[in-house]
């Protein structure tokens, strides 16, 4: 595949920009010369139909939602609706400028006034940011509000977070960027937190406990009260990552559960689209006696007025440049709109039974290391396959296949793990197909091993070359080589 | 539910075969009294057709679309091609993920490659990751990352950054302890930098800075000494200005929206990180590199992941995980649509324009320019009347324009903020002119 740096570089082919209606002026005469760039950058003049051609030849390299199942465990990669993209596309979103007066902003700052209602009220909390604009975001903002909180009630020597060795990568990397300190805790042989774990590590050196609900495993800590009431009665704070939230949306609420802040995965639960890998919208929502801490602006009601409000001292400052991903935010709007109470406890249904079926079907071919009740996903082991086959072996044959695969190598608790999160816009039969192809290649791997070994062979590319990636990274194109 | 294929036969089956006799069962692990404690939104589901109108209805109550914008601070009104959008509407890209498979990613994966490249040949830098969240985050990155390399825990900042930039860099400044130390401007609103203290980590400068003015970048990396020089871009004003890494930049962060992507009230941004290549090891986010695939055929894949957070865990150079992807493959096929020579293009437009509108200002009787330092496409103009009272008739109008109390903010008092992009007409910067006049 050409990169568009091996098309032939060309006159200007101009045409988009009219010919100026003021006076041309000569940059090295306005501005001096020692501003003014020596040397153009090497960018190719492209017509038009050339640039549509290439990057359409790219896209077809993609595999997307819109292709098939995407059972990326934790990433919950739903169908995303095509009016929620159209909507963005309004006039009066795309331009918006966010320093424009409130009061020619209404529609706007209306419509994140009335997301953060809805939010609210999914988690059963006191107040809701915008602001953080991914998940990471979202801790990284909740590890900051951790901070303020105990600087305010002058105890700073609560430095430590708790973390189940089931968490993801970016909990323990939030939590070190806001200067805490990070403490495993095992989990338990049922997956859970193990309580006795939890306990020895209490005092007042604990900040609090970053929590994934459910967790990586799709196992929902049944002694959640138990272990948010022991955080609490330790000082601590709990902290929520939402990137499961569709499993118990519409029935349950992490403010009900002990949460002192949660966060929204919009680009996962309320199914705006993950763009190749962003960008996302990870609203925070806090219990009480955070409110105050939350970032600047508010976007807050006075009367009939939507207004943005900037007075509230002991704010940990702002996380975004403005407001938060707002186009995001239109997103999530419209899908809470059309799914209303009974869609979203649809969503939270669906999403737990297709992963259960799933599981009692795949649990007959390959380990199932926790063998219980999933909610929204569940891991299966690659390990204990004929031939050294690995459970990468496993995901590129599944390219064979033309499905994307699962999670890999994720949680760190499961050897070989296989994380599947089917989603609840998958149907029974897109389930059985899948299930199929991965009973098939456990068949391959006892005949044809080499049909792994060798796979892909019917993508884009073959496996790559990840050692000399690092070994000899090659991070942009190497004009003066070519 | 039109976005739930199952239907109530499949999943009566699909309970059956599980030995389930409820969905309720589904859900017996968590505690009956949250469960009891649950309260529904009281939200009645809506048709595509009603919710359409629900939204038309909430952009066409955001007035400041339909004015001529004068707005600028970091987000401006530009042109952005009619194919973008066409690209970017491809589901193959947007309902896409991180590129973790890259043999069905190349892509994304090839896109974000060229997009890293474009960066580097912007900026005059060696190295770029695959995108931050916006500006702000980058540069509070940059100032981390500087710290992590020379550990003084204090960094010098411009006083003339714009204010977005500094709340979102003293929040993850203060988390991480580092003290931020104020660098003044000078009469010609440029950043006086031989007034930075030494014992810091960096130096952040942004050019053009938050009066619109080009810093004078040279000679100031050999003044720092081993203090890394931090600068702060506005990507598109680098189709005509020296990029900072003539100047000897170490790292250099920008908002990339002027490229391709719509103001979209402030959001999603795509946030610009350039460095040194001897910093690789040290890069937060994501990047891509080129590699070759099992039969020798080239192809890309994410490279030095080991920084990353899902390996290195609290160690790693970042917690970024998400980016602004779909922001960088815009910005990407924006710059490749209008190449460089249309990049130089709409930029020189912008040079024209916003000095056309300055010079007739400076004609005018009570109005000037605030500074005198050399500026691109915004700059501030100092009134003799209230800032306020020219802002309301300038509003009146049809133009927005920013409120006085930003710069006020910065120490520059009865001051208005004025940005012209290519978008303006000569037509609309006369009446702009007409109006600052005080004729009707």
């Amino acid at each position: 595949m050409k990169v568009l740096f091996d098309h032939a570089l060309r006159e200007g082919a101009g045409g988009l920009f009219p010919s100026s209606d003021v006076p041309a002026r000569t940059p090295s005469d306005v501005l001096g010369s020692d501003l003014v760039r020596a040397r153009a950058p090497r960018i190719p003049n492209l017509c038009e139909g050339d640039v549509a051609r290439h990057y359409t030849a790219l896209s077809k390299l993609n595999y997307g939602v819109d292709d098939g199942i995407y059972p990326l465990g934790s990433c919950t990669m739903k169908y995303n609706p095509k009016l929620n993209e159209d909507v963005t596309r309004l006039p009066g979103f795309v331009g918006a400028h966010p320093r424009a007066d409130e009061a020619l902003s209404q529609g706007t700052l209306g419509l994140l006034y009335e997301l953060s209602g809805l939010l609210r009220g999914i988690s059963g909390m006191a107040a809701v940011t915008l602001q953080p604009v991914a998940g990471a975001h979202g801790e990284l903002t909740g590890m900051f509000l951790f901070k303020r909180y105990f600087e305010e009630r002058g105890e700073p020597g609560r430095t430590r977070v708790l973390l189940p060795d089931s968490a993801h990568g970016t909990n323990p990397a939030s939590a070190a960027m806001a200067g805490f300190s990070v403490t495993e805790i095992r989990s338990n042989d049922r997956g859970t937190v193990d309580l006795d774990a939890l306990r020895a590590e209490l005092d007042s050196t604990v900040a609090g406990i970053m929590l994934t609900v459910p967790n990586t495993l799709g196992i929902f800590e049944e002694n959640i009260l138990e272990v948010t009431r022991a955080v609490h009665d330790a000082g601590g704070l709990c902290y929520f990552d939402g990137a499961n939230l569709n499993s118990f949306i519409g029935r349950a609420r992490p403010g009900d559960m002990g949460a002192d802040v949660f966060h929204f995965n919009l680009h996962k639960t309320l199914s705006t689209p993950h763009g190749g890998g962003g960008p996302g919208a990870g609203a925070v929502a806090v219990s009480q006696p955070l409110v105050d801490y939350l970032p600047v602006p508010w976007i807050e009601k006075m009367g009939e007025t939507i207004r943005l409000d900037w007075d509230h001292p002991k704010s940990i400052g702002s996380v975004h440049s403005f407001y938060g991903n707002f186009l995001v935010a239109v997103r999530a709007y419209a899908y809470l709109l059309q799914l209303g109470d009974a869609g979203l406890r649809a969503v939270s249904e669906n999403a737990v039974l297709n992963a259960n079926y799933l599981q009692e079907r795949l649990k007959k071919t390959y380990p199932l290391p926790y063998d219980r009740l999933c909610k929204h996903e569940f891991v299966l082991s690659g390990e204990g396959l004929p031939n050294h086959i690995s459970t990468l072996d496993i995901a590129k044959r599944l390219i064979d296949y033309g499905v994307h695969p699962p999670t890999i190598y994720f949680p760190l608790i499961v050897h070989e793990a296989l994380m599947i999160e089917p989603t609840e816009t998958e149907g029974r039969e897109s389930l059985d197909r899948f299930a199929e192809i991965l009973e098939a290649i456990a068949v391959e791997a006892r005949e044809r091993p080499e049909l792994l070994h060798d796979a892909p062979t019917r993508a884009p590319v073959r496996r790559l070359d990840q050692t000399q990636a690092a070994r000899n990274p090659i991070l942009t194109y190497p004009f003066d080589k070519s | 539910m039109r976005y739930l294929p199952n239907a109530d036969a499949d999943r009566r089956q699909m309970l059956k075969s599980i030995g389930r006799e409820s969905i309720d069962e589904l859900f017996s692990d968590i505690p009956e009294e949250v469960l009891a404690k649950f309260e529904p939104l009281g939200l009645a589901p809506r048709s595509e057709l009603e919710v359409l109108g629900e939204l038309t209805r909430w952009a066409e109550a955001s007035d400041a679309a339909k004015r001529v914008s004068l707005l600028g601070g970091g987000i401006y009104d530009h042109y952005v091609p009619r194919i973008v959008g066409h690209i970017l509407g491809r589901s193959e890209f947007y309902t896409a993920y991180t590129p973790y498979q890259p043999e069905i990613s190349q892509g994304t994966l090839t896109a974000m490659f060229e997009f890293q490249t474009l960066v580097c040949e912007l900026t005059g830098m060696e190295i770029a990751n695959a995108s931050m969240y916006d500006g702000a985050t980058a540069l509070a990155e940059a100032v981390l990352m500087a710290d992590r390399i020379r550990k003084r825990r204090r960094v010098a900042v411009a006083a003339n950054l714009l204010p977005q930039f500094r709340r979102v860099l003293a929040t993850y400044a203060w988390a991480a302890g580092i003290e931020l130390v104020d660098v003044p401007f000078d009469a010609s609103g440029r950043c006086a930098w031989d007034r930075a203290p030494h014992d810091v980590s960096g130096l952040v400068v942004q050019s053009p800075n938050a009066f619109g003015v080009i810093e004078s970048l040279g000679g100031l990396k050999a003044a720092l000494g081993d203090t890394l020089l931090i600068v702060v871009t506005y990507p598109l004003a680098l189709g005509l200005l020296e990029p900072p890494g003539a100047f000897g930049a170490d790292i250099v962060v920008g908002e990339g929206q002027s490229l391709g992507l719509p103001m979209g009230f402030g959001g999603p941004l795509l946030g610009l990180f350039a460095t040194k290549g001897e910093y690789l090891r040290q890069l937060p986010g994501r990047v891509v590199g080129r590699t070759v695939d099992a039969d020798g055929k080239p192809g890309y894949t994410m490279a030095a992941q080991t920084r990353e957070q899902h390996i290195r865990r609290e160690r790693a150079t970042s917690n970024i995980c998400t980016n602004s992807a779909l922001c960088a493959l815009a910005a990407t096929v924006y710059l490749v649509s209008i190449g460089a020579d249309g990049l130089r293009q709409v930029a020189e437009l912008n040079l024209a324009k916003a000095h056309y509108l300055a010079d007739g200002i400076g004609r005018l009787k009570g109005v000037r320019l605030a500074f005198d330092g050399p500026f691109f496409n915004e700059f501030v103009v100092r009134l003799t009347e209230p800032a306020s009272a020219a802002r309301r008739r300038l509003a009146d109008a049809g133009f927005l324009v920013e409120d006085p109390n930003e710069l006020e903010s910065l120490g520059v008092k009865n001051s208005l903020r004025i940005a012209v992009t290519e978008q303006r007409s000569r037509k609309e910067l006369d009446r702009v002119l007409s109006v600052l006049g005080g004729k009707r």
